[in-house]
Order: structure tokens, then C-alpha cells, then sequence
């Protein structure tokens, strides 16, 4: 069985929790103290991986480390229908890496201002926010578009793959951080759609949809 | 927001300005507590906090693993806790987290059985059981606010919970910003676990959360407690924020009550009985 070492309040981690529960794929969660008890930076743990950062999980003799490289890992192979990282299909395939890549700047940017604000963490928050509105704008005009062409999710596929679950934690996070996004209705309505895909579970902080689908 | 605390019941008393687990040695850690910013540093075993505007030396000291602080003349000693000096039980810091919200809110949300179904569902409630039955508040001899009968029927109440179960609670207010609960423990029906949760009073509109946990060790270790106590107080913490206005009405006026927040409405009281303004809006004279 899949083993995830796992911290409750990451939003990373998060995103590999929702893909493993929309897969029904089983795993152990082995809770790490990432705070305060800083357990991510304790020898057992950079033995596991010395970058000294969650997530890791560990899979029939692999261990590897990184959220979106993880996603891309367990969809690839746990998902028979092939169509949350369609590996037959290239230009799927750089569509789905570049917003992969758009992700870790959701997380450098929206996740630092959160780590700031609830957490201490000392980075400059101005910056981290500033940075996180700039890309949820880009985000948001490019779901929008996508809106008017008939295009529900991030990539250009007819139904959501794991682009739309590594960018979604810190965008529904941001809030914590000092982000509003009441000017991001694309965004908004983006993750009432991810929050009804079969299978979508929360983390603390993050609500579920209404029960009914809006008429 | 920018006032400063004139309240003596809060400047003359203990209040945590960090965990000692999240400093680094020598490197001075920033807090802020009445509106006073502070910086803490870390020397081996002791800690010093000094005022960061004019660096003038703050009266602290350790205790439960966090380093406190008082602004004014200590009257009174840190809440003693007497299940802190248990053998058998994990005392633990269960991770301090910041809250845009007075922290009078905060001790008032702990206290707040009727929203467990809805903010921890599937944890500390679920539906359709989200009665909150009758239970009883006095005011102790130790000026103290106890809620005792309270129950509530908890899916998981408890990393070592199997399963639902009804879970007795008392509820203690200790101070203005310190509030404690004791339930029932899953595998010793007899004994009581106990969240303390010390707020930082940052300033009237933000605070920080301290939960200290006195667990019975049986069956359970410390990681699992704070991934536990985190999972919890991260579901209340976007509902606390979002709470309008974000200091605490005393008019008793100011917000309506059901029966279910009788311990609230003897809180409000209290603390207006005690001249408690920072954070809150006080009562119109």
C-alpha cells in the first residue's frame, strides 16, 4: 500500500490526498510534525528526503518526493482511464506541465503568504501576495475564456486533470494568506466545479460544495 | 485598533508570546502582545523578551514548554494546571496559530459546542445529531466560569476514538483569554483529557492560539495529538476570521443568543463584570 508522509495543514499534501480519494486508491498517512515539532528537517526524515519538505510518499519500493511529480506519478499509474495525465497524448502532456509548473508558483507565492500570516513564517508577504494576485489574474482570464469556448477546466481536455488538482489548494487557501478573491469569478466558479468531481474530500480550511448543483 | 490596553486585568498578568519550540537559538523571533511589539530570543535554556522599541527588558518566563510575558506587575501567577504534572499523561504544545479575529472571539468559539456538526463534520459532529442538550454554567469561588453536563455525540472525538460516541465536556474559563476543556478519554472512560487553549491577546483584532494538551499517553503519541488539535482549530480558524465585527459585543443586545450559548451569555457578562474592553465593544453605559 501507498504510504504518504503527511502533514494535515498542507495544502501540498492536500492535493495528493484528493487525487488518491477521486482515484479510490488506498493508502497510510503517516502524520509528520511539521510544526511546531519541525520533524520534515529531523534525520529520519531527510533520509527520506534530503530537500527536507513534505510530500513524500513511498510506493512499491519508490520513494518520491514532490507534490506535482507525485500527482503526475499516481495518475499515470493508478488511473486506467488515462485521463487525469493522458499519456498517450503530447500536447495534453505540456499543457498539463506547464500548469504543473504555474502551481509551484501558487505555492512559492499564495502558500508563503498563508505560512507568514498563520504560521511566522518570516518571508516578505507584500511580495507573496502581490505575486499570487498576478498569477490567480492570469489564471482567472484564462478560465474565463475557457468559460466562453465551452472549456470547464485548466487544460483543454473535456474533463479535469491533475493541473486542476495541484492548483487548486493554495487558490482555495488564500484567504489565510491576506488574499481575497471576490475579483476571480472564473476562479470561483472553477472551484465549485473541482469541489463536485466524485470522490472530492476537504482538508481544515477548506469547505465543501452546497449539496445541490446550482440550477 | 492602534489603542493602548488600559485594561490592569490584562497588563498585570501572564500571557505566552511563543512556543519554545519554534525559535531558534540566538535569533530573535518576533511577537506582539496588548499592541506591543516584542522580540523573543532564545539563550540554551532561558529566553529573553524585550520591548522592540526602546529594547527595554519585558518581565517573562517559561513555563509548559512557551515562554510568557507580562507588560504591567504580575498580580497573579500562570494558570496552574494540575494535569500538566501527571506521569502518565503527554503535555504538549499542540502548535500556535494566528488568528485575524479578537481573541475574546476565539475563547468564545472554544466554548461553542453547537457548531461542532457543521465546522467539524464528520470530527466533533455530524448531522443529524446537532442538538446541544441543557447543561449547567456557574461562576466558581475561584472566579472561575464551569460548564459541566455538557454532552455531545462526537463521530470521532478523538485520535484514538473508535468510532462515534457520546463525549462528556466541562468547560472551564480560567482568565479572560484562557479557557480549558476536559473530556471524556476513549479508552479510560473515567478520566478526562484536557485542552487548554491560552490566547495571545496580539491586539483587539488579532490574536494567537496556544492549544496545551494533557493527554493520557495509552494508545496514543504526541505527533498524533497535534495533528489532531491542528485539524480541529484549522476548520475553526476561517469561520473565526470571518466573524463581523471582529472585536466581542458585550451589549448583551448585540448579538441573539439561543439556550445553546448560555455559557457564552455568562462570559459576555463576566468579562463586562470585569472590566474587559480590549477586544471586545464594550456594553453602552
Amino acid at each position: 500500500m501507498i504510504t504518504l508522509y503527511d502533514y494535515e495543514l498542507s495544502g501540498n499534501c492536500y492535493k495528493l490526498r484528493l487525487l488518491m480519494s477521486m482515484l479510490g486508491v488506498k493508502y497510510k498517512a503517516v502524520p509528520v510534525d511539521f510544526y511546531p515539532g519541525r520533524e520534515h528537517k529531523s534525520e529520519w526524515f531527510l533520509a527520506i528526503n534530503p530537500l527536507g519538505q513534505l510530500p513524500v510518499i513511498e510506493d512499491d519500493g519508490l520513494i518520491l518526493r514532490d507534490a506535482q511529480a507525485i500527482l503526475v506519478y499516481l495518475a499515470a499509474r493508478y488511473d486506467p482511464s488515462k485521463k487525469w495525465y493522458p499519456v498517450d497524448d503530447p500536447k495534453m502532456l505540456g499543457e498539463i506541465g506547464q500548469w504543473l509548473a504555474f502551481a509551484d508558483g501558487i505555492t512559492s507565492t499564495s502558500s508563503a503568504a498563508r505560512l507568514h500570516d498563520g504560521l511566522f513564517y518570516d518571508f516578505d508577504v507584500d511580495a507573496a501576495r502581490a505575486g499570487a494576485h498576478r498569477l490567480f489574474r492570469i489564471l482567472d482570464e484564462h478560465l474565463w475564456f475557457g468559460e466562453q469556448e465551452g472549456r470547464e477546466w485548466i487544460c483543454s481536455a473535456p474533463h479535469p486533470t491533475v493541473a486542476d488538482i495541484a492548483c487548486f489548494p493554495y487558490i482555495m487557501l488564500s484567504e489565510e494568506g491576506g488574499i481575497p478573491r471576490q475579483d476571480y469569478s472564473a476562479i470561483r466558479r472553477w472551484c465549485d466545479r473541482v469541489k463536485r468531481i466524485d470522490g472530492f474530500v476537504v482538508m481544515s480550511g477548506v469547505f465543501p460544495a452546497s449539496p445541490a448543483r446550482a440550477a | 485598533m492602534a489603542a493602548p490596553c488600559s485594561d490592569r486585568i490584562l497588563l498585570d498578568d501572564w500571557h505566552i508570546v511563543a512556543d519554545r519550540a519554534v525559535l531558534t537559538e540566538g535569533r530573535p523571533f518576533a511577537s506582539r502582545l496588548l499592541g506591543v511589539d516584542l522580540e523573543v530570543t532564545r539563550h540554551g535554556d532561558d529566553a529573553d523578551v524585550v520591548c522592540i522599541t526602546g529594547g527595554a527588558p519585558v518581565r517573562s518566563q517559561q513555563l509548559y514548554g512557551y515562554i510568557w510575558a507580562c507588560l504591567g506587575t504580575p498580580a497573579r501567577d500562570i494558570v496552574h494546571l494540575p494535569e500538566a504534572f501527571e506521569d502518565d499523561r503527554h503535555t504538549v504544545t499542540g502548535g500556535s496559530i494566528a488568528v485575524k479575529v479578537s481573541g475574546l472571539r476565539a475563547v468564545e468559539n472554544f466554548l461553542d459546542m453547537g457548531h461542532f456538526p457543521f465546522v467539524h463534520t464528520g470530527w466533533l459532529g455530524d448531522e443529524p445529531h446537532t442538538e446541544v442538550q441543557p447543561y449547567n454554567v456557574e461562576i466558581t469561588e475561584a472566579d472561575e466560569i464551569l460548564a459541566t453536563d455538557c454532552k455531545f455525540f462526537q463521530p470521532v472525538a478523538s485520535p484514538t476514538a473508535k468510532g462515534g460516541m457520546m463525549v462528556d465536556y466541562i468547560y472551564k474559563v480560567i482568565r479572560p483569554y484562557t479557557v480549558a476543556l476536559y473530556k471524556s478519554n476513549p479508552l479510560q472512560p473515567g478520566r478526562l483529557d484536557s485542552i487548554t487553549l491560552f490566547v495571545q491577546p496580539v491586539d483587539e483584532e488579532n490574536c494567537i492560539a496556544h492549544p496545551f494538551l494533557c493527554y493520557i499517553k495509552e494508545g496514543i503519541d504526541e505527533p498524533t495529538i497535534r495533528w489532531f488539535m491542528q485539524l480541529i482549530f484549522a476548520q475553526d480558524k476561517p469561520i473565526l476570521e470571518n466573524q463581523v465585527p471582529k472585536r466581542l459585543p458585550l451589549d448583551p443586545r448585540a448579538e441573539t443568543p439561543i439556550r445553546a450559548d448560555a455559557v457564552s451569555v455568562t462570559y459576555r457578562r463576566w468579562l463586562r463584570e470585569r472590566a474587559v474592553t480590549y477586544g471586545a465593544i464594550p456594553a453602552a453605559a
